[in-house]
């Protein structure tokens, strides 16, 4: 698609005329695209500064552009951390909010809009507006997790995290299948902030559903060095690799390495909190190796109430399809965020690559009808391909958020190439 | 070091400008807006104070000055003199500067003239005016931001890169008559960088980040490098003079 991106350092005068502000573009899908008829989006990331820190109480306004790179940067030689950080420091704070960002600390900490205090933002008739939990509610929980739709998010107060140290104790096993994973993964609950599986999708069998599960803490000061952690030197995919690369049988190889590479059977110690949160950041452009074609992801929660069985037909119904990338990420969520449109809930997130190839619209139908059954739900931010009438099956809290957005800006101003998809705007 | 800034709320000045707190300098803020420098001013004191305790480190101050107003350039710099309260100002640097593209500017003469002005008139006289204070105050480093684009005129950029090479020829020239009285400049030419002002221009090969001239730029500032003009990232130095090389029959054919 062609459009044109507009960038400047003040965003009040940036985003009086657009349909849809983007940040730094991670989002897998079409979200932060802007509708065909009206092809132009405003760029947020100049719009970087810090506008109020209080080292007492951690609260932090800062411009929607700001990236998780530049505060981590800023701030972990500081000893405070954002509450609740995504797999990748790419993103922007306006992005985090828009998205409403898990982690790996979701079954303790939630989503990122738990720690939002207030936002800032032009809304669909040209005013700025402040929202918050007491002060236009119903805007504040609609912008969480509500995919920029809501309006131009300008400025963001949050609470950053006090932490022990600038490392993390990490502590990594093999798991031989599925259900020894999903035992780990509720046993680290309990004790970890920090939890997470890789898991192999492509090995059928007694083996399926085998993969390394993560768990991870702050270290305590007196564990770590008091020195930061070097940054790492960065490898860069120089080119897209062919896409036949993607054979079922080159991804299987790739996933049998990274599950016997782990020789021990556990492993344990300090890592950098780039290597635990960020470890794809170390290969920029690593979405190359899917080839021009590219990919696409499909993250899905499985509530627990649909029972261990569901993870495990998921992961009958992946094998099937074959069609699973390098990648496929599972996390017991916690709470429901309260966020109108927070995508985890308690249960069990799967998150997989897609290579995109003629079939792919086929396997994101058929795990959506999936997802239907099982009573879960997608994390929109992943998503390029679903189709309206899934969408709207899955997410009963449709119609309390498109009611807000109706309220707040009638003629849908803002929109996106998602939002024609998905929610019907005019293209 | 006590550093002015003229410029430095947006692109590579709000980068140098940060790049300078968090070292320890103090920074005066010069531009347009008033409400745009207090945040900037803000910005740049919470990035040098996340370390301390609060109101231990000194504040970053801003005055209005518009490279269009030349009449106000005296007051902003006596107003940045008043904040050092006597102490020697180490640089003045301006990145301030208008761009716009070459089909842009042959259809708005108003427009060209508006950009010769600002780029080529105001900026030297505010550079007279700094620099007869850094001779004043015994010496000090002018640091302006020029352009590889005053090199060699390039299709693109010809009125755009006639601006810059009268700066330069202008601030090689002061180089060579004030040196041996104690003024440093520094001429900067930036290659292709990522800001505001080149946003929706398609980045060539070899294209910057802020962050990496304000990098080498606060190097320069630091170090008793003898250079008198800077180039950044540093391999445009390499570009440029294969570029500056090129016979114009070969540019020609390139359509360059």
């Amino acid at each position: 698609m062609e459009a044109e991106e507009r960038f400047a350092e003040d965003l009040a005068p940036l985003t009086s005329d657009v349909p849809l502000s983007r940040g730094l573009g991670r989002s897998y899908g079409d979200s932060s695209l802007p509708p065909q008829s009206r092809p132009v989006v405003a760029n947020t990331t100049l719009a970087d500064r810090l506008l109020a820190f209080d080292a007492r109480t951690g609260i932090l306004r800062a411009e929607a552009g700001i990236s998780l790179l530049e505060l981590n940067r800023l701030f972990l030689p500081h000893k405070f951390f954002v509450p609740v950080t995504p797999g990748t420091q790419f993103v922007t704070l306006g992005g985090m909010v828009a998205s409403d960002v898990h982690g790996k600390n979701h079954h303790v900490s939630g989503c990122f809009g738990e720690h939002v205090l207030a936002l800032r933002m032009r809304v669909g008739d040209g005013r700025i507006v402040d929202c918050s939990p007491e002060e236009n509610h119903d805007l504040f929980y609609a912008t969480l997790g509500g995919m920029g739709l809501t309006g131009h998010i300008l400025e963001v107060s949050f609470r950053m995290s006090p932490i022990p140290s600038c490392w993390i104790y990490q502590e990594s096993e093999r798991v031989p299948h599925l259900d020894a994973l999903l035992d780990g993964l509720s046993a680290a609950a309990r004790d970890w902030p920090m939890t997470m599986a890789w898991i192999d999708c492509l090995t059928p069998g007694a083996s399926m559903g085998r993969g390394i599960l993560f768990r991870g803490r702050w270290a305590k000061a007196n564990e770590a060095p008091s020195l930061l952690a070097r940054p790492k030197l960065r490898l860069r995919v120089p080119f897209s690799l062919p896409s036949w690369i993607m054979q079922p049988f080159t991804v299987r190889a790739f996933n049998a390495v990274v599950y016997h590479s782990h020789i021990q059977q556990e492993r344990r110690g300090l890592v950098s909190p780039e290597q635990f949160f960020y470890p794809l950041d170390a290969i920029r452009d690593w979405n190359r190796v899917y080839g021009s074609a590219g990919f696409t992801q499909h993250q899905s929660v499985l509530p627990h109430s649909a029972g261990r069985g569901a993870v495990r037909r998921y992961m009958e119904l992946l094998t099937s399809l074959r069609a699973a990338g390098f990648l496929c990420v599972l996390k017991d969520c916690g709470e429901e965020g309260s966020g109108l449109l927070s995508f985890p809930r308690p249960g069990t997130s799967i998150a997989l690559d897609l290579p995109l190839r003629p079939e792919t619209q086929e396997h994101i139908d058929r795990l959506n009808e999936f997802v239907i059954r099982e009573g879960g739900r997608i994390y929109l931010t992943k998503d390029a391909l679903s189709r309206p009438e899934h969408v709207r099956a899955m997410e009963g809290r449709l119609s309390a958020f498109l009611a807000v957005r109706k309220a707040w800006d009638p003629q849908h101003r803002l929109r996106s190439a998602q939002s024609v998809r998905l929610f019907g705007d005019e293209p | 070091m006590n550093i002015v800034i003229l410029g430095g709320t947006k692109g590579m000045g709000r980068a140098l400008a940060r790049r300078c707190v968090e070292h320890g300098d103090r920074v005066f803020l010069l531009g347009r807006s008033e409400v745009d420098l207090q945040r900037s001013a803000v910005d740049l004191d919470l990035r040098a104070g996340l370390g301390s305790a609060p109101d231990s480190t000194p504040r970053s101050c801003v005055a209005r000055c518009d490279l269009e107003q030349p009449e106000g350039f005296a007051a902003a710099l006596d107003a940045a003199q008043a904040h050092f309260a006597g102490a020697a100002i180490d640089a003045i640097v301006v990145t301030a500067g208008v761009f716009a593209t070459q089909d842009e500017l042959e259809s708005d003469p108003a427009r060209t003239e508006r950009l010769l002005r600002v780029n080529f008139t105001n900026t030297v006289l505010f550079c007279e005016e700094a620099r007869k204070r850094l001779l004043a105050q015994g010496g000090g480093t002018l640091c302006v931001f020029s352009s590889v684009a005053g090199d060699r005129a390039r299709k693109p950029v010809v009125l755009y890169g006639a601006s810059k090479a009268g700066l330069s020829a202008y601030l090689d020239g002061i180089d060579h008559k004030f040196h041996g009285q104690g003024l440093r400049v520094l001429c900067v030419r930036p290659g292709f960088v990522k800001t505001g002002m080149t946003a929706g221009l398609k980045p060539p090969p070899f294209a910057g980040e802020p962050t990496q001239v304000a990098r080498d730029v606060r190097r320069a500032l630091c170090g008793r490098d003898p250079r008198t003009v800077l180039y950044t990232p540093w391999i445009w130095q390499l570009v440029m003079g294969v570029i500056a090389t090129l016979p114009r029959a070969v540019m020609r054919r390139i359509n360059f």
